[in-house]
């Protein structure tokens, strides 16, 4: 069988068995949490007798290991399950609370990761070229600056060079300034676009509207993982620029820009891939405080509130998506780095 | 191609004048000098040969000519004239053009040398699509009727393989093809054979001699192997730190050099050592069969007997399956069948089942004496743990021993607090003798372990391990495919071939013909010091 074929189908198979084991963490973990939903629901004055019933009502009153069962066996079936929310006549699925959700977060990460990704690498690939450059200085200097500060200031900086745009010309502190570096300054300012600070969507808004509205948490997170896989693709090229093949190809006469993009870049995508696929998991799985931020709807805000509210099978959903997408994302990164690997692709 | 026209390309004119070549290296925080005031000559279509040990500035100055200087090494002073272009004068952009399209470059290590992410064929061409000298479609063409110049077999097909999938000589034959895509006025050799068997050798170095015959291409050839050198120039510098030693036309400085540093070189290769015929065998490997992966068969029936206080040197191509014998009798590798019998007694097959008084007795130096020492350990750390782990020496005890040791490898109790970095080659695989003599063993195993050493270097290593044999009367192994090492050291010889033993016995009956056909073969690929040798030794096989 074709080598990466091969490795493709092994890694899915290891990741299915990954998935059910953490399939089983979470539930565990989720089992052992201190309170209970019933409780928190019905409130403290509710008898024993109200509680029992609503627990039967909702099915947490089995043993956990059935209980693990029949979510596992429900899940087989593309079903996941009813939110402790629903009532008798009124039934929420799980899949219908979270879908929303989850296409906003998937639409933020795949905004974020189209901008991000290539800027990272384009700029990785000039600071190899000009290493120890001023070009080189420069962009290490701004990416470490931007990762190193939270990332929820990054977003009110962001948010408040939007709202300055039309504030900053009548405040006290422009009117400090000598007039003519308060008009240029407003000038810059005005040149900023002014993106909503506010990234409230729902399913009505259209494709484009929703583009303009997560403008601002999309370049935040941007800044916020750039830096990462630039001086990855950066590290990573240069490693290879002390190969002997990279002597050769200096001794054939060709140009420092066909060096790095022919002869290093090709040998180099196996450690870049795997910060990619690190950082874009990072995009699905990490960024509730940028969405608290600018109030979008997305699938960690969902978990916070269905933490709060102990709405255990929204979590567990919630939780295994993000399992989902780390092994999947480690796939593709390791099938990416065995297809640019010709010893692998093309045995002997 | 711009200033090639037949006039220009005619024999004997001048094609590249370097003169008072100055050459700096950084490394310890300053700048070291590696070529201190060379000048050098070289006419349209000869072959200058540049001889002499690592550290004599031979590729720096091979590497000059390209007017290229290694990352950390810096071209200070001097002229570098390349067909009238100054190239010390000439823009980086300007050398760039030079490079590969009129002079070009090949490196020792083919498999180093080729990016493994690139068909042979795109590499081929790469030179001459860039800098515009040809088609593509042209260049391809062009680079087929190349490989079939250079002997490469399906010439037609072998360059849409990728390197890893080609073997050492090929790609060694397919880096000339590359070299010469444009063909170039000048072509650098660095060591191209170095890293090769012999048997396969032969072949590149005739590849490489009709190549540049049939362009009239001149070349600057560097290696350290004389009788190799001998084959390939029309003239030979003799370089060491830096500086000419002497330089002659090839057979001039065969037949008499002037120099006493150059008949050391000369001297080298006449080490031999009568034989000794056994009395007593210390090792005994019968029937033998080893794989790794249970699958890839590397040893397949190999029985061969280790006389007591004897040197039993095993010699063949890389792949033969030499390395894999001695991991057998360590005990790395158990054998699927077969049995080793040690001084009388069964040896179990795997090493965690050998008691600790066995493993004292077989000892291994190793071909790497850098991988092989520890760098976080002194000299004297590394010396010291044999003693303690085998013996349970201490104290006064254990420090007169290793004071002895030293003395036995010839070197100075002021090396004790060295680390590695601190020593020179030679030096290392002197402490990697005295760990292996700390233990007091009756058999060593020495895996190639004089390949990565400079000739004078590898004379002195070998003089010393006859030497230790002589007073403490050890049997060694000793693996290697150098047959100059063998007629030096030898008492038996193995002959190994595709994981089979081809001969086995005394010196001087393997060494004496008539030959098994393998042995023949390996035997007549040594190159010697006549410069007639290889003309004949391919007119003999043509026959």
């Amino acid at each position: 069988m074709n080598p990466v074929a091969r490795t493709v189908l092994q890694r899915l198979g290891l990741g299915l068995v990954t998935l059910f084991i953490v399939s089983i963490i979470i539930f565990s973990a989720i089992a052992m949490l201190p309170g209970d939903f019933a409780r928190a629901m019905l409130g403290q004055s509710a008898t024993p007798e109200t509680v029992a019933a609503f627990q039967r009502e909702i099915g947490i009153d089995r043993p956990p290991v059935e209980r693990y069962f029949v979510w596992v066996g429900q899940m087989l079936h593309g079903d996941f399950g009813s939110s402790f929310a629903s009532r008798t006549g009124y039934r929420r699925t799980v899949a219908e609370i979270i879908a929303p959700r989850l296409y906003n977060t998937m639409f933020l990460a795949s905004m974020t990761a189209l901008i991000a990704v290539p800027l990272a690498l384009g700029l990785g690939i000039l600071a190899a070229l000009y290493r120890n450059g001023w070009f080189d200085r420069l962009v290490n200097a701004v990416t470490l600056t931007t990762i190193s500060f939270p990332e929820f200031f990054v977003a009110y900086m962001l948010a408040y060079l939007v709202i300055s745009r039309d504030t900053f010309i009548g405040s006290e502190f422009a009117q400090s300034l000598p007039h003519w570096l308060a008009l240029s300054l407003n000038w810059i300012l005005n040149a900023v676009p002014k993106f909503p600070t506010l990234s409230n969507v729902n399913d009505q808004t259209p494709f484009w509207e929703h583009v303009w509205r997560v403008a601002l948490p999309a370049i935040t997170l941007t800044l916020v993982i750039v830096a990462h896989m630039m001086r990855m693709t950066r590290a990573a090229i240069i490693n290879m620029l002390a190969s002997p093949y990279i002597d050769m190809a200096r001794l054939k006469g060709m140009s420092p820009m066909a060096i790095v993009l022919r002869h290093a870049l090709p040998n180099a995508w196996a450690p870049i891939v795997t910060v990619v696929a690190f950082n874009l998991a990072y995009l699905v799985v990490g960024v509730v405080v940028v969405e608290v931020v600018f109030v979008y709807p997305g699938i960690g805000q969902l978990m916070v509130d269905a933490v709060k509210s102990r709405d255990v099978p929204v979590v567990q959903a919630c939780a295994l998506i993000f399992a989902a997408t780390y092994i999947l994302l480690n796939l593709t990164a390791d099938v990416i780095s065995i297809a640019t690997n010709p010893r692998l692709l093309h045995p002997r | 191609m711009k200033g090639s026209g037949p006039a220009s390309r005619e024999k004997g004119k001048d094609l590249l004048q370097i003169r008072n070549l100055h050459v700096e290296g950084f490394s310890d925080e300053r700048w070291h000098p590696i070529v201190r005031g060379v000048d050098l000559a070289l006419k349209r279509g000869e072959v200058l040969g540049l001889i002499g040990e690592s550290g004599a500035g031979k590729s720096t100055i091979g590497l000059a000519a390209m007017g290229y200087a290694k990352p950390g090494c810096r071209i200070t002073r001097g002229s570098i004239l390349f067909d009238g272009i100054d190239l010390l004068a000439l823009s980086e952009t300007g050398r760039r053009r030079l490079r590969g399209s009129r002079i070009a470059y090949v490196a020792q290590s083919a498999a180093a040398s080729f990016n493994p992410a690139h068909r042979l064929l795109d590499q081929t061409v790469e030179t001459v699509v860039a800098h515009g000298i040809a088609s593509r479609e042209k260049a391809n063409r062009s680079a087929v009727d190349l490989y079939r110049r250079l002997q490469l077999p399906d010439p037609e097909t072998i360059g849409f393989r990728y390197p890893h999938q080609v073997a050492g000589g090929q790609l060694q034959r397919a880096m000339t093809a590359m070299a010469m895509a444009c063909r170039p006025d000048l072509i650098v050799f660095d060591e191209p054979t170095t890293a090769l068997d012999v048997t396969t050798q032969v072949e590149v170095l005739a590849s490489i001699r009709n190549i540049v015959e049939e362009f009239n291409t001149a070349a600057i050839y560097v290696t350290h192997d004389l009788a190799v050198v001998a084959q390939m120039a029309d003239r030979i510098m003799v370089l060491r730190h830096g500086l000419t030693v002497e330089e002659a036309e090839t057979r001039q400085m065969l037949a008499s050099p002037s120099q006493e540093y150059t008949k050391t070189l000369w001297a080298v290769r006449k080490l031999a050592k009568p034989e000794v015929p056994a009395d007593e065998y210390l090792l005994t490997i019968d029937n033998v069969t080893a794989a790794y992966a249970r699958t890839v068969k590397v040893l397949q029936n190999v029985s061969i007997k280790v006389p007591r206080g004897r040197t039993v040197a095993v010699v063949g191509e890389s792949g033969s399956g030499k390395s894999t014998l001695a991991r057998v009798v360590t005990g790395l590798l158990p054998p699927l069948s077969g049995s080793i019998s040690f001084a009388g007694q069964a040896l179990s097959k795997a090493l965690k089942t050998r008691p600790k008084e066995i493993l004292r007795r077989i000892q291994m130096i190793y071909q790497m004496p850098d991988n092989a020492l520890n760098p976080r350990q002194t000299v004297e750390e590394v010396i010291a743990r044999p003693l303690e782990f085998y013996l349970g020496l201490k104290g006064a005890q254990r420090d007169r021993r290793i004071g002895e040791l030293m003395h036995m490898v010839e070197m100075s109790e002021t090396y004790l607090d060295r680390l590695p970095a601190e020593l020179s080659g030679g030096q290392k695989q002197r402490v990697c003798i005295a760990r292996a003599l700390a233990a007091d063993p009756e058999l060593i195993i020495c895996d190639e372990i004089t390949s990565a050493l400079d000739q004078i270097v590898q004379e002195e290593i070998l003089k010393l391990l006859m030497r230790l044999q002589r007073e403490l009367g050890m049997s060694y192994i000793f693996i290697t495919h150098d047959i100059a090492i063998v007629r030096a050291i030898a008492d038996e010889i193995v002959v190994m071939h595709q994981g089979k033993v081809v001969e086995q016995g005394l010196k001087s009956e393997i060494l004496t013909p008539p030959h098994a056909p393998y042995t023949e073969r390996l035997l007549s690929s040594v190159p010697e010091m006549d410069p007639d040798w290889l003309t004949r030794l391919l007119a003999s096989r043509r026959m």
